[in-house]
């Protein structure tokens, strides 16, 4: 897309520089633990060594004897105001602090409050806790056995560990398509438990003023709006009103949808702050974040695919179990338990599909969110493209064509998924076709070919994958109610310079220099005039923050709206400065000029002035607006990925040689910020392809708790991204503008495996789960007859 | 706990104080002194975001005691920039694109400043070697690989 304004504007389509960089390069961002106040105490917190056990006692005494030492919190502490449950984000419960039981291993047990930082974290060692173990149920297939031990006997009415079922699609179409299918293939595919391990682990200061009953909470959140009328309606029976609550969202480490959920260390801290009226700081370390912050994945599917003989496909039918842990405490939009999984017909024109999701309770950390995807759908991507892979290979046609004869065509959209979404726009095969011949398709095969007769082990994989982004439409989108809009506000100064404020939350995005573009490409003002602000909830429009790629779909298209009803305004104020009438005016970023008489114009900065200096009589002074944007449907971001892999016989060792990556986002408001967005996005996309699981025991202990063995991709395995694009505007966003921060995370761990999987097929190896590391493929060369 | 005295020289400014034998260097800087550029993002040394540098060499300050720092000198990402002109380095990362949130960035400066003055003209490889014991989760590395060898040409060039 070419630019619209020139690079002084610096509106859509410019590389501006980003206006965050100059306070990090220097050392100068304000993340919460940066944030110091007066007589600030620190919280420190006690963690089960039991995956699930009794609690039979907490003795304090010891720790409470240690200079320094104020406090020792309870369940029993938080049960005399009721704050010892708190509600999950899908109506469940959730353990602030326990009464009588443990149900994983680094669950809150008790809580320190000391002077210092080391001397609460002293007062936690000398806590000492007796608890009587309990029987440990990890697996969720076992979790639904009849005789395994109900987990939840908070709830009267329990009888066993399933939360819920939950199905989508037509099962009667799709069974008879599979009855009528001349080819079908079915494959268990495990997605695992991960860990989103942002740099920055979570963490808040809460600080409660008692003479003003105002309670200010600096914190690791997303979604700060949200956050705070969480807390006011958790804890209005304790007086906490929402007029009286300020959530600031400061300068965030990394998201990735871990900084969405209330975590129990956020509501002590806040509990204690209230209870003593000084500032209390609780920053989790490492150990902490992986051990006990929501968990991503952790889906147990099971699908088949139906076709014909010639390659076209027919029906999808998916079963999954979904591992919960000890509660359902995911991150989706209420009405759906499963996220946005049905979107897992993905890139395909499918005529029938149905998809059912039984969600289990299990003695893990809560959790279910999205590790850098919109609710859900990397699984239905890994899904849906393994399938597709398995097919193709099945029935021995190149992948490629196969994926090429069974997309859904540009002239059929809008399409109509037999899942029920509405696709907004795309070009499937444009983007397959452009990742082909960037890496260069046809020679890779015969490349493959060559060393195949070598016996050397070379894999070609794609992975052509559909996102569904930008949640949502109020009709169906909501989180406890809250609809999920965003909004923008606008102010522009006389001089011509312009605040703006959003409802969401960058943690590393760059919005402050994309949203400023969005008002620079509508107003003409240059986007170094515009400041940009976000997460504090005392001055920011409300919002339901940023995740699950949203911010350019809702804020972003706020902010364009909003600057559109400014426009609106300053066309009438330059009428009446030019004497002219409005419909004789035109627009050029940054002016309005009569039609025909280019040297009669009024720039933005003047009409600015106008507007608190020489308005018209009637008109209201100033010139600021506000939008709440209810987006009318969801963005479809899309892309072909390929990638090529050679494994190392001797060690089982993949490695990942070239990886192509075509995105189609839209309208593209700072390319060197996408880019950006995507080699991020694939980095986290290879972690979980070969790296990143988290696992426990028979007894419910963690096996990667730490950076030691829970493996985040280095500069060294991370190969270098070559990306490229297509642009296939959305038709009903604004700008025309997709979001873009999640795909490649989404997108790349489909091709890593379909690489690997290609380059043993001959060997007979059909599927891989994640992550592919050395002995699973080393176990699988031996088992297959390659003793190299 | 008995505190002892040390004395270290931070970011060319002489500093004393009376510390916990076991305070840990990054806690030290961060709290003590209130240079917050510093940051923690592992409890077993492997993320890299408390990368500063030691008497010329990067160290991560979670792994070493302050009172380890006694008499010797400390270099940390507030101190990269002299005279109101950005270290190559911070020009080469605000050029190149490469960082995100900013958590990791100070120690990528850091583990950078130290790296390129042993190797002036480094190969891409050495590059993701140089950095491999820093973690970054928003740039998949690209970028940072870019903006240290921007750095490096325009070191190598006479720059700052």
């Amino acid at each position: 897309m070419t630019p619209k304004t020139p690079a002084e504007i610096g509106g859509m389509g410019h590389s501006v520089k980003r206006k965050e960089d100059p306070r990090f390069i220097r050392g100068q961002g304000t993340y919460v633990d940066d944030i110091v106040l007066p007589d600030m105490l620190y919280l420190d917190i006690v963690r089960s060594p039991y995956a699930h056990a009794t609690i039979k006692s907490i003795d304090t005494s010891k720790a409470l004897a240690i200079p320094g030492v104020l406090a020792v919190i309870t369940g029993k502490d938080l049960a005399q105001y009721n704050l010892h449950w708190m509600p999950t984000l899908m109506s469940d419960t959730q353990m602030v602090l326990p009464v009588d039981k443990v149900m994983y291993q680094a669950q809150e047990v008790a809580a320190v409050l000391a002077t210092e930082r080391y001397i609460a974290a002293d007062g936690a060692d000398a806590v000492e806790v007796d608890y009587d173990p309990l029987p440990v149920v990890v697996d969720p297939k076992k979790a639904l056995l009849p005789d395994a031990p109900v987990l939840r006997t908070d709830k009267p009415d329990k009888k066993d560990n399933h939360i819920w079922h939950w199905e989508w699609g037509d099962r009667a179409a799709t069974d008879q398509a599979f009855k009528e299918a001349e080819v079908t293939v079915k494959e268990d595919i495990y997605i695992p438990r991960i860990h989103v391990s942002s740099i920055e682990t979570c963490g808040c200061v809460a600080s409660f003023d008692k003479v003003k009953g105002k309670l200010t909470v600096w914190m690791t959140t997303q979604a700060p709006h949200a956050i705070r009328t969480v807390f006011a309606l958790v804890a209005g029976h304790v007086g906490l009103a929402e007029h009286k609550i300020q959530i600031i969202s400061p300068d965030i480490g990394g998201g990735f949808g871990g900084k969405v959920p209330v975590y129990p260390g956020y509501v002590i801290a806040v509990a204690a702050s209230v209870l003593t009226g000084k500032p209390v700081k609780w920053i989790e370390d490492r150990m902490e974040n992986i051990q006990a912050d929501s968990f991503a994945r952790d889906y147990h599917i099971t699908a088949e695919l139906a076709g014909k003989k010639d390659g076209q496909l027919t029906a999808l039918r998916i079963k999954t179990i979904a591992d919960h842990g000890y509660t359902d405490a995911a991150a989706n939009p209420s009405k759906f338990p499963a996220g946005l999984f049905h979107i897992c017909t993905g890139s395909y024109d499918l005529k029938a599909a149905h998809v059912e999701v039984d969600g289990v309770y299990t003695n893990k950390p809560p959790g279910g969110i999205a590790y850098r995807c919109s609710f859900r759908v990397t699984e239905a991507v890994h899904a849906i493209e393994r399938m597709a892979d398995l097919m193709a290979h099945e029935i021995g046609m190149d992948p490629a064509e196969f994926r090429i004869k069974n997309f859904i065509k540009p002239e059929q959209f809008p399409y109509k998924s037999a899942l029920g979404w509405e696709y907004d726009s795309g070009d499937y095969a444009g983007a397959l076709h452009k990742a082909m011949e960037k890496i260069g398709y046809a020679e890779l095969k015969k490349e493959q070919a060559e060393k195949r007769k070598r016996g050397e082990l070379m894999g070609i994989g794609i992975s052509s994958f559909t996102e569904i982004v930008g949640a949502g439409p109020s009709k169906h989108f909501d989180i406890l109610g809250l609809k999920m809009f965003d909004s923008a506000e606008i102010r522009i100064h006389p001089t011509g310079k312009a605040i703006a404020r959003f409802g969401t939350k960058s943690q590393g995005q760059g919005h402050e220099t994309t949203y400023a573009q969005i008002i620079a490409e509508e107003l003409g003002i240059p986007v170094d005039d515009i400041a940009v602000e976000e997460g504090d909830t005392d001055t920011a429009p409300y919002g339901l923050g940023t995740y699950a790629s949203r911010s350019t779909p809702t804020a972003g298209a706020a902010g364009a709206v909003a600057a559109r009803k400014i426009r609106d305004k300053a066309k009438k104020i330059a009428a009446y400065l030019l004497e002219a009438h409005e419909d004789d005016l035109e627009w050029e970023p940054g002016k309005f000029f009569v039609k025909g008489s280019p040297d009669r114009a009024k720039t933005i900065q003047e009409i600015s002035l106008a507007a608190y200096t020489n308005h018209p009589q009637g008109m209201e002074a100033g010139l600021e607006a506000v939008s709440y944007y209810d987006p009318p449907n969801l963005t479809y971001p899309f892309g072909s990925y390929i990638c090529v892999v050679d494994i190392d016989k001797g060690t089982g060792e993949v490695k990942v040689r070239r990886f192509v990556a075509v995105d189609d986002c839209g309208n593209i408001i700072n390319p060197m910020i996408v880019e950006g967005q995507i080699h991020g996005g694939l980095t986290m996309g290879l972690g979980p392809s070969l790296y990143e699981e988290i696992q426990y025991d028979e007894s419910g202990n963690i096996l990667q708790g730490s950076f030691m063995n829970y493996l985040l991709p280095t500069a060294v395995e991370t190969p270098n991204w070559e990306t490229d694009k297509t642009c296939t505007p959305s038709p009903h966003h604004p700008l025309g503008a997709k979001g873009v921060g999640e795909s490649a995370t989404v997108g790349a761990p489909a091709a890593i495996v379909n690489a690997v999987v290609d380059a043993l097929w001959h060997l007979g190896v059909r599927h891989i789960d994640i992550p592919i590391t050395p002995p699973k493929v080393w176990k699988l060369l031996r088992e297959n007859g390659v003793t190299e | 706990m008995a505190k002892i005295g040390i004395k270290v020289k931070v970011n060319g400014v002489e500093r004393a104080a009376e510390v916990e034998p076991r305070l840990l260097l990054v806690h030290f800087l961060r709290e003590n002194l209130r240079l917050t550029g510093t940051h923690i993002g592992c409890d077993t040394s492997h993320c890299g975001a408390c990368t500063v540098v030691l008497d010329g060499k990067a160290i991560k300050s979670c792994t070493i005691f302050a009172v380890q720092a006694n008499g010797r000198e400390i270099l940390t990402v507030e101190g990269l920039e002299q005279d109101g002109k950005l270290h190559a380095l911070q020009e080469g990362f605000f050029q190149e694109h490469g960082l995100q949130c900013g958590y990791c960035t100070p120690g990528m400066l850091m583990t950078g400043y130290a790296f390129l003055k042993s190797n002036s003209n480094p190969t891409e490889g050495e590059i993701r070697h140089a950095i491999s014991g820093n973690l970054c989760r928003c740039t998949g590395y690209v970028n940072i690989v870019k903006a240290y060898q921007n750095a490096a040409a325009k070191l190598r060039g006479g720059g700052a």
